[in-house]
């Protein structure tokens, strides 16, 4: 592992590819993150990742690593289906909130259940972003986007959901965590989190989840070092950032 | 002895989110005031050989644009 003093040189496993995202969203920061790892744990030739249909749709264009794309939602379902005839293979999948806590819930609640050994990273960012800013099953009570402009009425819309506490009711997941991506110190956390993520996998544990709580400058119309405020203090207010499962026992807070 | 370090930044992936900025202890970085090909003004280095390789910039840095290198 490189220490502070040596310095720090691009992730080998990302492609030289400019990445498309806006200046200082969430998803290029896991990107990074997810690149070291894969070089830390030294997988990079033996990982296949799955791309969600949102703003990572084009994840495939920058790991050096093999990437399928999946149906909208699906990506737990095909990931399942790699590792299953592949089990040597160390297999991702990277889905937004739309993507895993809308279209994709069934797939990603089952797949939890099953205790498939795989990876979910979940990019939550409380807004669809590819589509322009609509109103996700994850945005906060009162929080304006394109389709709800007055605010999120949870009278008629809902609360947000907490992926992690519905997966933690279940018995089969090994290692289940949240982050927030809000400033140096939660760069630090992600990367962990990622680390003992794949590191369940590697050891061949179960099925690991981790989610990230990410800025998402454009829609949510700030500046990216507002967005990260935003992060830090309105979301990790409604979604708690904590380690929900360790080992495969459940963690109380 | 004391390390030396270098903060090469590149000009073309950088997208100006300004997130470096602020998370250098010693303020080595600022906003350019050029332009680069895709018309972002880029974060940018003073000082630069006070950097104590600390690699917060860096690891703040969505697109990957900042490397630290070790000088011998």
């Amino acid at each position: 592992m490189k220490t502070p003093t040596s310095g720090y040189q691009r992730p080998a496993s990302l492609t030289d590819a400019a990445m498309h995202y806006c200046a200082g969203c969430g998803h290029s920061s896991v990107h990074k993150l997810l690149a070291e790892v894969l070089d830390e744990l030294e997988i990079r030739e033996r990982t296949v990742g799955v791309a969600p249909v949102g703003c990572a749709v084009f994840a495939y264009f920058y790991f050096k690593c093999d990437i399928s794309e999946a149906a909208h939602g699906r990506a737990a379902a095909v990931a399942t289906g790699i590792k299953r005839a592949l089990p040597d293979r160390i297999v991702f999948s990277y889905q937004g909130d739309g993507d895993l806590a809308a279209i994709g819930l069934t797939e990603t609640v089952h797949a939890a259940n099953r205790g498939e050994p795989i990876t979910v990273i979940f990019i939550n960012n409380t807004v669809y972003g590819m589509t322009g800013g609509q109103m996700a099953p994850t945005t906060l009570a009162g929080q304006i986007t394109a389709t709800s402009p007055t605010g999120r009425n949870p009278a008629t819309m809902g609360c947000p959901i907490r992926m992690c506490e519905l997966l933690n009711t279940l018995e089969q997941p090994y290692y289940i965590e949240r982050v927030a991506l809000d400033g140096h110190g939660g760069m630090v956390a992600t990367k962990k989190a990622l680390l003992t993520a794949f590191q369940t996998q590697v050891s061949g544990k179960g099925y690991s989840f981790v989610e990230v709580l990410s800025p998402c400058p454009t829609h949510f119309r700030c500046s990216p070092q507002d967005s990260l405020k935003f992060v830090g203090q309105k979301m990790a207010a409604q979604f708690p950032v904590r380690i929900f499962r360790k080992e495969g026992v459940p963690v109380h807070a | 002895m004391k390390k030396h370090f270098r903060v090469a930044i590149d000009r073309e992936r950088c997208k100006g989110c300004e997130l470096c900025i602020p998370v250098c202890p010693l303020h080595l970085l600022a906003m350019s005031t050029t332009m680069n090909r895709k018309g972002y003004h880029v974060s940018e280095t003073v000082r630069a050989a006070e950097c104590l390789g600390c690699i917060k910039c860096a690891r703040m840095c969505p697109e990957a644009a900042i490397e630290i290198l070790n000088v011998p």
